[in-house]
């Protein structure tokens, strides 16, 4: 089953609603990690209404597409993207941290309907990913893996071991899609560590490299359905973002990595959302 | 003396405990087609090339990455399967334990972590890959089932225990051949440890290759006019409240031997049984708080006093200062 949205006026309304509930999450709970989380709402748009084949009524479908969200503190996203396609009432979005929540701070695979595994300390997500492509992969199966992993946690070594073995495995069912969005909690990652050039690591790891803007749906998804015509190779989408992005106050700044929003700093930013909505109505 | 439900064979040949291991994967593997077996690069050392072999559709050799291992494990696990992730215990758990505390305990994915060529008896290694430690970190894991079994046969057992378990599992092994003096009949169930001989004057609380030290020790103990009671603690977690609080009880006093720092292994797991109920004295021996070195097994359990006769000698002064 796919739920698939191919309107791109249609998907960017709906990126403009999960940065509204993420504005509103982040400000209820009072804690977590506000740019990096609204600079990745386009990818999981494109993902969870357009690339993946999925029933958020069925979640445990065998044959469904898996995601892995490795850099687990950006999970907002990934649950408003989980309660607007279906897979648990949207109302549920404001226990996010709080006592007695399925929405934990960090991914956990347990009772929350669409989490595929547990993760959140960097790197391990993507050695997941990999354990299940290659189950899928054995056994001849169609379904694929989406991994979404920072730029940060490159500089983890158990991603570059995870890497090899996706190559050695010549894993063309497992699309990582990085968030490039150079920013980490000490500061910009060249500074912090420095990891370009990322495209060529990734090519001489034996990974087929696709760079896209990561705010461009359209992009996405082609770049998506490009991996998915790549058999012998794991692609590695390297997708530039921008922190924060939609909501000017926040992007490029890396005070808002690891902050939320005021009462009066959320009010502000869902002015500009509501705006922008109508933006986009009023477009083609 | 020796307890005959336990059906013990104390002239059996000696067995390397990886050996019990990697038959029972074979095994497994035929009668379970959603077994899968990992390693990093230690293949024919961990004894799990027997099932590469025959099953090498669901063997994944991962290279030295054991932090990969234990998350690609869990990603395999998410799928319906169970994955067992076999390399030396210094660094599978010793170095991954972020990886098997997240991916693996936090998902309580049907993982079985196994350690092989654990503890002093490595030998000319050295200390660098001595692991004492590994008990004490997996034990403290919620979800974690901790299993040090005591000869080959019991390795095979506890290997197939873990694998019908519905929890993460960790498996202890060394490298060095010791008699196997469990068979095929000795009960093995995981939370029950075996009582495998009777006695009134000190309860003696072993684990992995310890306990045939134990039970060569209680001998000694005999011709001295001591009765030594010896309980294979197969099962550190959940460890085994009652049959530790019976024997104890009855004693008067504990002993704790394994092949392991003093500090957080099954001396630990018996002591925090002892305070809580009615206090018995215990002495937790072990190795103390200090790195080993090169040498032969036999050589390294003498030095150490982890062979018969240090058990023995530790028995005797642990009555002397008890029970004066």
């Amino acid at each position: 089953m796919r739920n698939k949205i191919t309107n791109i006026k249609q998907l960017h309304l709906v990126a403009n609603t999960i940065r509204q509930d993420v504005i509103r999450m982040l400000h209820a709970a009072k804690s977590g990690h506000s740019a990096g989380s609204i600079g990745l709402v386009d990818i999981f748009t494109a993902l969870y209404f357009n690339v993946l084949y999925h029933d958020p009524k069925n979640p445990e479908w065998p044959e469904r597409d898996r995601i892995i969200l490795s850099n687990g503190h950006t999970c907002p996203v990934l649950y408003a993207s989980l309660a607007n396609a279906g897979y648990f009432p949207k109302e549920e979005l404001m226990t996010l941290r709080k006592l007695g929540s399925r929405l934990q701070g960090h991914p956990h695979r347990g009772t929350l309907p669409g989490i595929e595994n547990s993760s959140g300390p960097l790197a391990q997500g993507l050695s997941q990913a990999v354990g299940m492509a290659i189950v899928s992969k054995a056994e001849k199966k169609k379904w694929r893996v989406y991994c979404i992993t920072s730029d940060g946690e490159q500089q983890e070594g158990q991603t570059w071991e995870a890497v090899m073995l996706a190559a050695k495995y010549k894993l063309g069912n497992l699309t990582a899609i990085m968030d490039r969005n150079n920013i980490q909690i000490d500061g910009f990652t060249e500074d912090v560590m420095p990891l370009e050039p990322l495209e060529e690591k990734y090519r001489a790891f034996g990974w087929h490299v696709i760079e896209v803007d990561g705010h461009n749906i359209q992009k996405i998804i082609e770049a998506c359905e490009e991996s998915r015509a790549i058999y012998e190779k794991p692609t590695m989408i390297i997708a530039h973002t921008i922190p924060g992005k939609g909501i000017p106050f926040m992007e490029f700044l890396t005070e808002w990595h690891g902050k939320t929003p005021s009462n009066e700093e959320k009010e502000k930013a869902m002015e500009i959302l509501l705006e922008s909505r109508k933006e986009i109505e009023d477009g083609q | 003396m020796l307890n005959q439900d336990m059906h013990l064979d104390m002239n059996g040949k000696p067995a390397s405990l990886r050996d019990g291991f990697g038959k029972a994967l074979l095994e497994l593997g035929e009668k379970d087609p959603n077994l899968w077996v990992l390693t990093a690069d230690v293949a024919e050392s961990t004894r799990v090339h027997w099932f590469a072999e025959k099953f090498p559709k669901r063997f994944v050799q991962v290279g030295i990455a054991e932090q990969n291992m234990a998350s690609v494990a869990s990603g395999i696990a998410a799928c319906g399967k169970t994955a067992v992730i076999s390399a030396f215990g210094a660094f599978n758990p010793g170095r991954n334990f972020d990886q098997i505390r997240v991916s693996i305990c936090y998902n309580d994915s049907k993982v079985i972590v196994h350690g092989s060529h654990t503890g002093i008896t490595v030998g000319p290694d050295g200390a660098s890959h001595q692991i004492l430690e590994d008990i004490a970190m997996m034990r403290t894991l919620p979800n974690m089932v901790v299993l040090v079994p005591a000869d080959a046969e019991e390795a095979k057992k506890a290997t197939c225990a873990a694998h019908a378990s519905t929890h993460p599992a960790y498996i202890r092994t060394g490298r060095e051949k010791f008699p196997s003096f469990t068979t095929e009949k000795t009960p093995f169930e995981i939370g029950k440890a075996n009582a495998l001989r009777d006695g009134k004057d000190i309860a003696i609380f072993a684990c992995g290759v310890e306990v045939y030290q134990s039970m060569k020790a209680a001998e000694l103990l005999e011709k001295d006019g001591i009765s030594a009671a010896v309980i294979n603690v197969h099962t550190i977690k959940p460890i085994d409240r009652e049959t530790i609080v019976k024997y104890a009880k009855k004693c008067g006093l504990a002993l704790s031997v394994e092949e392991h720092q003093v500090h957080g292994g099954l001396g630990s797991a018996v002591a925090e049984v002892l305070c809580e109920e009615d206090g018995v004295p215990l002495r937790r021996h072990g190795i103390y708080d200090t790195f080993a070195e090169s040498g032969e097994a036999p050589e390294l359990m003498r030095k150490y006093n982890l062979d018969a006769q240090g058990i023995y000698e530790t028995a005797k002064e642990a009555i002397a200062y008890y029970k004066k």
